[in-house]
């Protein structure tokens, strides 16, 4: 089984983790944008963190065989420091062409300000004004209601509902994303956000149009194999293979596919260009042959597969 | 024709009329545009244009070569091209150029440095992009370093010594033929090869392998120990490794290192009759 991970944020993770995933089966990823724990306060270390999302990042993953894509733009927390956010959105236009990038993000609301409302609004405004998709980071907290409103306002800025991935789902916003018609996806996560035996449960009830699952695996506890174990545990618990294709690799690609910026042919038969410049000319990518019906590998370093 | 003009027109021979005319547009519209237009025009090349292999043909390298000397953008790719091409098209003066190209390069995705530095020998003002060459040279990415050390005679003509050796070092560091090299031969000098005996020793000790390339910068500068370095490899190496050292001993100042290959009668006779070669050695069949 092949796998992609739409949230993943590999400027914080190791080598070890990187050859996990590509063992695991993780083909491609997106890395979004977002803060890094530590508040940024000048434009230029933003710059160059958005420039290493479209340079050396995406060059680490392909030296393990995994394609990097990211999307680009100014996070709702950071939005909050209004001189830092002018001078960003002074700079995004200038990333939101590169190669790979394949929407705005992750913005959207943290604290739910007037600020970030503004920042949010204008961001929206770039992806009309560049064409792009746009993926949006639901609130922690007040997150129903926070959820709803990225929604509304996504709307109300004339975004189609196709075009925007909502993140971070459970439960309780699930059905309000898959009623409006947006992209519902999901992050499996250990103690916050998503179990993955609460995902299987979503899995049965929703099925699995418009839904599917990533790890967002940061610099805090939070585990790069999520997609591939959520996977084996799915396949485990008797959800149809089909499904499980769509909510670990499929709806992630026809979902952020729609930038014209992310194709299964990157991973299944690069450019010769890519391969000299990105894989060194090796056929770690050519050479995975699809290995339908197959559970998830997942190495004994993995740990448990059952998220709580 | 100038190399700008080449670029277009081996792009408009090879490009799909929409992807043509955006070139065009965009190249005319560059000539008076804001530097943010310029910038988000570079990015958009890879939407526009696509990253095709340019394949050139012979007829068209030797027309490289011509427009330019040692230009040789035969690994190119259209992006790569288009993205030349924009940057030349508005015909700005070094310091305007320089400018802009500092600041693409801080945000540059990996195809774009690519672009950026493979274009150095067709910028205005030659000498004014040694620190942003040098700049290249440190980099980690493989694809970036290849585009100044391959196939460009920018760091050959326009490098300083140090920051020359360090692209004959990183080459041999990250497993790149020093063959394709611009210039490699006329800028040896002897602390690069000093540099190099030392790296030899290092990987000596280590028990790991050496390029035999690594060699040819060591002949031509080889004395005193350096050519007790030969002689081992003489004794020890694989068959590459003593073909590489017979050639390096040939090139040699030291009327001791002729005494030293004539020990060796099999491999002065390849080397006087020209049965071995630099290019032999860097592309083994």
């Amino acid at each position: 089984m092949r796998f992609i991970d739409p949230h993943i944020h590999m400027s914080a993770r190791t080598t070890d983790d990187y050859e996990r995933m590509a063992a695991a089966g993780i083909v491609a990823l997106i890395e979004p944008a977002f803060w890094l724990g530590q508040p940024r306060t000048q434009v230029g270390s933003y710059i160059d963190y958005l420039s290493s999302l479209v340079g050396w990042e995406r060059f680490r993953a392909a030296q393990f065989g995994i394609r990097h894509y990211c999307t680009i733009g100014l996070n709702s927390k950071e939005a909050n420091n209004e001189a830092l956010a002018e001078a960003v959105m002074e700079v995004l236009p200038r990333y939101l062409m590169k190669e790979g990038v394949v929407a705005v993000g992750e913005i959207g609301y943290d604290d739910q300000t007037p600020v970030e409302d503004k920042y949010y609004r204008a961001q929206l405004a770039l992806a009309k004004e560049f064409d792009m998709l746009v993926q949006v980071h639901t609130p922690h907290r007040d997150k129903k209601s926070g959820t709803i409103t990225s929604m509304e306002v996504a709307m109300e800025m004339g975004v189609a509902p196709n075009r925007v991935v909502i993140d971070h789902n459970n439960e309780e916003t699930v059905k309000d994303v898959l009623d409006r018609g947006f992209w519902a996806a999901f992050t499996i996560y250990p103690n916050t956000k998503m179990g993955n035996e609460r995902m299987v449960e979503i899995a049965r009830k929703y099925g699995s149009n418009q839904i599917f699952i990533d790890s967002s695996a940061d610099w805090g506890v939070s585990d790069p194999l999520a997609v591939p174990k959520t996977a084996r545990l799915m396949l485990d618990r008797g959800i149809p293979q089909k499904d499980v294709e769509a909510l670990c690799y499929g709806n992630a690609l026809k979902a952020f596919g729609q930038s014209g910026q992310m194709k299964e042919d990157h991973w299944l038969k690069p450019e010769p260009v890519d391969q000299r410049m990105l894989f060194e000319g090796n056929s770690v990518l050519r050479g995975q042959a699809p290995k339908v019906g197959e559970a998830p590998s997942v190495d004994q370093r993995a740990g448990e597969v059952v998220f709580k | 024709m100038t190399p700008a003009q080449l670029l277009e027109k081996w792009l408009k021979a090879r490009l799909p009329a929409e992807a043509s005319a955006w070139l065009d547009k965009t190249a005319q519209s560059l000539k008076q545009g804001a530097d943010r237009d310029f910038y988000i025009a570079i990015s958009l090349v890879s939407r526009k244009i696509g990253k095709a292999d340019l394949n050139l043909t012979p007829a068209e390298l030797a027309q490289a070569q011509a427009a330019r000397a040692g230009w040789d953008p035969r690994d190119w790719s259209l992006d790569q091209a288009a993205r030349v091409y924009l940057l030349l098209a508005p015909e700005a003066d070094g310091e305007t150029f320089s400018r802009r190209l500092d600041q693409l390069c801080i945000t540059a995705d990996i195809g774009e440095l690519v672009a950026f530095y493979s274009g150095l020998p067709l910028y205005p003002d030659q000498p004014r992009h040694v620190l942003r060459a040098a700049e290249g040279v440190r980099t980690n990415i493989k694809g970036v370093f290849q585009a100044i050390a391959h196939r460009n005679p920018y760091a050959s003509e326009q490098l300083p010594d140090d920051p020359w050796n360090q692209v004959v070092l990183k080459s041999l560091f990250i497993g790149l033929s020093l063959d394709p090299i611009v210039g490699l031969d006329r800028r040896s000098n002897p602390k690069l090869a000093r540099i190099l005996c030392d790296y030899a020793h290092e990987r000596w000790s280590a028990g790991r392998p050496i390029s035999p390339e690594l060699w040819r910068c060591v002949g031509p500068h080889a004395v005193g120990d350096m050519l007790a370095d030969l002689g081992r490899v003489l004794e020890k190496g694989t068959e590459p490794e003593r073909a590489a050292a017979a050639l390096a001993l040939a090139s040699s100042p030291d009327p001791a290192a002729t005494g030293l290959l004539w020990a060796y009668p099999d491999l002065s006779v390849a080397v006087s009759e020209n049965k071995v070669s630099w290019q032999a050695i860097a592309n083994p069949a």
